[in-house]
């Protein structure tokens, strides 16, 4: 029971990361009907320049709090910065351009950032330290949870709300809800439709940047391609949940956080990279429009 | 007539889809007050000339809104100005409730966003049958009243010219009288300039101060709504009578 709780606990932790993650690819596959491959790289991205922060402000200030509020303002500002421009230089000329054109953008955009990123960051692994003195609590005798997985969950359930009330509390919510169910109606009705995409992509690479500094805290190693794998996890998570659908997304990642912790507890941990990719060819066999997502007809 | 009197100058519209000249050298004017219709069949090339004025179809020509150019605006700048689109096809949310639906209606600018409340309640007076189902998903509401949602957030915009496009379409006769009813309304009442695309030939042109005849793309015929309603052409091909 307690290796349960345990694993649980670690579960958990995982699946907030993926959500935040998840969120990025549900919500621009809700406005644009595109999935961002580049999307993990943002990710990777946002881990890089929280690890340049750190560097830059851990002289100054003590771990705690504030320095990771800096460092997480860093990396969310930057990853917000990229993906505006990877929307603005690379998918906004496309709008009109058949799909098939559009997802080979967004494997040139994911694969540039990649490989981009070995030149400007080195291709080698590097350490990142954690913004908080890591303490362990026993909840049980043999249940720890530590200070980065609270830290993990409360902030990335922080941001889920800040994007839930954004979401469907305010006009720009309302707007990209619409968008989602028809871009020519929006922008027929006055919809700054261009603006609400663009704002999509920073709201989801936001949060993907927030993604990649607090999964840098639990595996305190960051590198060029450390965003493809759970960038594809997450991706996993948008389309278990029902892609672009915004609670899926996070009931999704947190399905598979827990399932790939219990399996690499309870099975063997080799298997456990594999899991998400089972899942996928289930839901795509069994329930392809996810888990909340609606049955798409397809008018003739 | 003079030039302040038009709230909407059409002039050499020209719309190609790929090979396709869906509309060919089109003008036409709609003067401030009045209740202006297009009538013709499918494919004629009606909600073009609205999503052309609207400025969503790439198109050649000039839309002139009292007298000032509005050509090379994007749609939202357009609902900006003051034309104000109801879409075809109930264009409305299915998954916003019918108030996030009506909020939308706002985006055309801070004066709307500003006289938000006070538009609301003149909707009510206008479609007592929303303001029970506020709260209700859009998608949920008959189609007569997605079809008054889709007309009460384009009046939430404040418009001074309202395009509407087929708001009859697949609603049942009952329903088609009472939504004229409302155009006639809002246009004398509320003094909303009104451009009116319709394939209910009958109905639009009661209620039409002047009608244009589109056909494959050109205007084919015009005239004062009730001449057209006794012209025997139109008696033939649009009203079904011999």
């Amino acid at each position: 029971m307690e290796e349960f709780i345990q694993h649980t606990i670690n579960g958990l932790s995982l699946g907030s990361i993926y959500a935040l993650v998840a969120l990025g690819y549900t919500m621009v596959f809700g406005v644009l009907q595109l999935i961002n491959f580049a999307h993990g790289d943002i990710f990777m991205v946002g881990s890089f320049f929280g690890l340049y922060a750190m560097r830059f402000f851990a002289p100054h200030f003590q771990p705690g709090p504030v320095l990771a509020i800096l460092v997480m303002g860093c990396a969310m500002t930057a990853s917000a910065v990229l993906g505006v421009l990877i929307e603005h230089l690379g998918y906004k000329p496309m709008r009109r351009a058949p799909r098939i054109n559009i997802l080979i953008t967004a494997i040139g955009i994911s694969l540039f950032l990649e490989y981009g990123g070995q030149l400007v960051f080195g291709a080698s692994p590097q350490f990142f330290p954690p913004f908080f003195e890591k303490t362990q609590f026993h909840i049980f005798d043999s249940v720890t949870i530590d200070s980065n997985q609270i830290s993990i969950f409360l902030i990335a359930c922080l941001l889920m709300t800040a994007l839930q009330f954004l979401v469907f509390k305010t006009q720009f919510g309302r707007s990209m809800r619409a968008l989602s169910h028809s871009l020519d109606t929006a922008n027929l009705i006055g919809i700054n439709v261009n603006q609400v995409i663009r704002i999509t992509f920073m709201l989801g690479s936001t949060l993907a940047g927030a993604a990649g500094v607090l999964y840098a805290l639990a595996y305190p190693k960051v590198e060029p391609l450390m965003g493809v794998l759970p960038g594809l996890k997450a991706f996993v998570a948008a389309v278990l949940g029902g892609i672009g659908n915004i609670t899926g997304a996070v009931i999704g990642a947190l399905i598979l956080g827990l399932s790939e912790t219990y399996v690499a507890g309870y099975i063997s941990s080799t298997y456990r990279d594999a899991l998400a990719f089972i899942i996928l060819i289930i839901v795509l066999l069994v329930r392809p429009s996810g888990l909340l997502g609606k049955k798409r007809i397809e008018k003739v | 007539m003079s030039t302040s009197l038009l709230a909407l100058e059409v002039n050499h519209l020209s719309v190609n889809f790929g090979n396709v000249q869906a509309l060919k050298n089109i003008s036409f004017n709609v003067p401030t007050g009045s209740i202006i219709s297009l009538i013709g069949a499918n494919g004629a090339g009606k909600t073009t000339t609205l999503r052309s004025i609207s400025g969503a179809v790439e198109r050649k020509g000039e839309v002139k809104l009292f007298g000032n150019s509005i050509s090379g605006l994007e749609p939202y700048q357009v609902a900006g100005k003051g034309i104000v689109h109801s879409p075809e096809g109930r264009g409305i949310f299915p998954n916003l409730t019918v108030l996030e639906n009506l909020k939308l209606g706002t985006m055309t600018g801070p004066h709307a966003e500003d006289h938000f409340d006070q538009n609301l309640s003149e909707c009510y007076l206008l479609f007592p049958r929303l303001k029970e189902r506020l709260r209700q998903m859009a998608g949920t509401l008959s189609g007569g009243e997605q079809q008054m949602l889709a007309i009460a957030r384009a009046l939430i915009g404040e418009p001074k010219v309202l395009l509407l496009d087929e708001p009859s379409l697949g609603l049942a006769p009952q329903v088609v009288k009472l939504i004229f009813e409302i155009i006639l309304k809002i246009n004398r009442e509320k003094k909303v300039t009104v451009l009116l695309v319709e394939q209910n030939a009958k109905q639009a042109l009661k209620v039409s101060d002047y009608a244009y005849v589109l056909e494959v793309g050109t205007i084919s015929l015009e005239g004062k709504g009730s001449e057209l309603l006794n012209n025997d052409s139109v008696r033939k091909i649009y009203l079904g009578e011999h």
